[in-house]
């Protein structure tokens, strides 16, 4: 045991590291300055990328306002989900305020035979799978862990141990390229999202050493939206994420995560990359959690008010319209109406939760063996003659 | 005598260590600003510092690896792990170095690391928010494993598992963190590894430890109705089970019922059962019955009432003890 003598701690609570105690790399949140992919202002004018406008040249007016939609239903949606939250209709929510661009964007560069790893916050993701937003309600309200098909949708269930499902994916990547599924016609890609606090796990660094070492053909998608709940990016990394790529040996790329074209743009090369062999590639998306982490956390505690109006200024839904209506004429009609299915759709979303039905209790007991247990099947006849012998009393 | 919360009791107690002892470090997810995800840890790096409250980056195998290291430096961090189902990526760094170490050095190396879990359901939380694992944790050989069940006992056994040479996984009930009760800081504590008689009775005894030891009370409360007179233990100490007040109660009562939330195939348990059969064979009137979790993941939190041991499911065992 040490003795208090021994070693006086110091009391400093000034270690937290910024520019001027970080004296090697990169402050880790600092803006990615001339490395940072931006087609769209966040004053709504679109600006040219010699790179990456290839990727966005078939975004024309109609598909403008087909990603402004998206963004406006899911914004919508997700502002139903903490409402229902607050009223006690779900135990939790995962808001993605502020990540609408950076999910659309990604969600809408993959082509239906490429599949989504995602964590718990791609709300965004699964409507471009075509995952009808009442199916994310189950995990939020407790009746299920997630009740859609990650076969049939190309959109996995949602993982809540962070950084788990980088592994996963890239094994499933693996898996399209031992079938011959890159470079081909038919060629498929993966991608995997988590956020800045996950890139911290065993599971990440070792998915990054794993698609590196084969080949395999996944996007990894890193969501920085400054915060792992209280933690800054800072308290994660010295540098820059995207520039750990070039450490496992391939391709990182940082993009303005509130442009949803940029985002659609360099997912989209970087979805090939993977179709045609290049891959893996590491997309950093440059972006901000507008809300609190989940319902159940308190932002006051650790980060400035400031810090989110300034993020404000970069609202992802706000450029495209301005540019729809600046730069492109679209009428006011245009967005009277994605309002109206906003609202149509958030009535929805908030009946199905009302009226979800809560599981029979004997879920508790079904489909955890492929197999069945003996074992399993004889707590359940003994659990549902412990109901039963309530009945009637 | 100050009244305090379950979490409020562990945050005392751990800023009584962290005074008593300067190389008691704090370390975990969101340890520091936010005073952790429950605020059990609110206000201490505040009054100690960021070298004393480690705001850790996001990797359970990262803070338990590095408190080793730390232990090995003649420190002795408390890690926090923010929810039970949360622990596994930091499994390998537990079973393989930190219960090892004093045993492959023959105590050249001694391990004084705590390992915070909170744990159990009936907090309608999402998956992995849940899980009661302890007995995972008990199986292995080297690490000592307790579980607190009031604000009592929480202010003293985390003290008392700062200043053990051994590792100690700590789990505490999640479901009872704003529970109330008097402490008194001045009084002389329970040693670390022993049971508890809760509440002694004569007609039938009730083991339990953790979040169902309310539940456990209740139905001895219950029982009176029914003219029962009920023992309740406390175990307290998982690794190694203190097992003594049990069979004492048991040559009593004849009866034992044991409650916990895990699963309860080779669950802690399921060992108690075991011992109390070879030990009290002669004395028992019926056989020793468990109520407990089923064997399956931890269900969507809708079905958590039917999962988790309730007042009518201890019961339920009571009569058909009490039948025999
Ligand atoms: C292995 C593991 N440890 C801790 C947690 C608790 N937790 C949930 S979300 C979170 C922060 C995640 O931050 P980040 O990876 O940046 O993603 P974000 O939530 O910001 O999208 C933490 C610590 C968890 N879910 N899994």
């Amino acid at each position: 045991m040490s003795t208090p003598q021994d070693w006086t701690p110091p009391t400093s609570t000034d270690s937290h590291p910024g520019h001027d105690h970080v004296v090697a790399g990169l402050k880790g949140t600092d803006e990615g300055g001339a490395d940072l992919v931006q087609l769209l202002t966040p004053e709504g004018e679109r600006v040219p990328d010699p790179r990456f406008d290839a990727y966005a040249a078939d975004v024309d007016v109609e598909m403008l306002k087909n990603l402004y939609r998206d963004l406006v239903l899911v914004r919508r949606f997700d502002r139903e989900g903490n409402a229902l939250q607050r009223q006690g209709q779900l135990g939790i929510w995962v808001p993605l305020l502020g990540q609408e661009a950076a999910q659309i964007g990604a969600g809408r560069a993959m082509a239906p035979q490429d599949m989504a790893f995602p964590s718990y916050r791609e709300h965004g993701v699964a409507w471009t799978r075509g995952v009808d937003p009442t199916d994310l309600l189950g995990i939020f309200r407790g009746t299920d862990h997630g009740s859609w098909d990650p076969k049939a949708t190309g959109f996995h269930l949602y993982t809540i141990v962070i950084g788990n499902q980088c592994l996963n994916a890239t094994g499933y990547a693996m898996g399209q390229k031992f079938e011959g599924r890159v470079g081909g016609d038919d060629a498929e890609a993966t991608i995997c999202f988590f956020g800045d606090g996950a890139t911290s796990q065993g599971d990440v660094h070792e998915g990054f050493v794993w698609a590196a070492v084969y080949d395999a053909p996944v996007v990894f998608y890193c969501q920085n939206n400054q915060w792992a709940i209280s933690e800054p990016t800072e308290r994660q990394t010295r540098v820059p994420l995207y520039k750990r790529a070039q450490g496992y040996g391939f391709d990182g790329i940082r993009v303005d995560g509130n442009d949803v074209i940029a985002c659609l743009a360099v997912t989209r090369w970087a979805l090939e990359e993977c179709r045609t062999g290049n891959g893996p590639v590491l997309i950093e998306a440059f972006t901000y959690r507008m809300d609190a982490h989940t319902t159940s956390d308190d932002p006051t505690r650790y980060r400035l008010a400031d810090e989110l109006e300034l993020w404000k200024l970069k609202d992802p839904i706000e450029r495209v319209r301005v540019h729809l209506v600046r730069s492109l004429g679209v009428e006011p009609e245009f967005f009277d109406g994605v309002q109206a299915d906003a609202d149509a759709l958030a009535a929805r979303f908030r009946q199905h939760c009302v009226d979800m039905p809560a599981p029979a209790a004997d879920r508790i007991f079904s489909e955890v063996y492929a197999d069945g247990s003996p074992a399993v099947d004889a707590q359940r006849e003994a659990f549902l003659a412990y109901h039963a012998s309530f009945e009637g009393v | 005598m100050a009244v305090l919360t379950m979490a409020k009791a562990i945050n005392d107690g751990l800023r009584a260590a962290m005074e008593r002892d300067p190389k008691v470090l704090v370390m975990g997810e969101d340890v520091g600003k936010l005073g952790g995800v429950f605020r059990v840890t609110d206000g201490l790096q505040k009054d100690f510092g960021e070298q004393r409250v480690l705001d850790t980056p996001l990797a359970e195998s990262g803070i338990i690896g590095t408190a080793v290291g730390l232990a090995i430096r003649g420190f002795r961090p408390v890690c926090e792990i923010q929810f039970d189902g949360f622990v596994f990526p930091g499994y390998d760094q537990i079973v393989s170095q930190l219960a090892k170490l004093h045993f492959r050095s023959q105590g050249k190396v001694p391990m004084p690391v705590v390992v915070r879990i909170p744990f159990g359901g009936g907090i309608g939380a999402v998956e992995h928010h849940s899980e009661s694992p302890e007995a995972l944790f008990a199986h292995v050989a080297g690490l000592k494993v307790v579980a607190c069940s009031n604000p009592v006992d929480a202010y003293w056994m985390i003290q008392q598992a700062i200043a053990s040479d051994d590792p100690v996984i700590f789990f505490e009930p999640k479901r009872r963190y704003w529970e109330k009760a008097e402490v008194d800081v001045t009084a002389e504590p329970q040693p670390l590894h022993t049971s508890r008689v809760a509440r002694p009775g004569s007609s039938l005894s009730i083991a339990g430890y953790g979040p169902v030891l309310k539940t456990c009370l209740d139905a001895a409360e219950a029982a009176v109705a029914d003219g029962h007179d009920i023992e309740v233990i406390d175990l307290r100490t998982l690794s190694p089970l203190d097992l003594g007040p049990v069979f004492d109660s048991v040559r009593r009562t004849g009866r034992l019922v044991v409650v916990a939330e895990a699963p309860s195939e080779t669950s802690v348990a399921a060992e108690v059962c075991a011992r109390v059969q070879q030990e009290c064979f002669h004395s028992l009137e019926a056989p020793v019955l468990r109520v407990t979790g089923f064997d399956t993941p931890y269900p969507p939190s809708k079905c958590e009432e039917d999962y988790l041991p309730d007042l009518d499911r201890v019961l339920d065992a009571v009569d058909r003890s009490m039948g025999w």
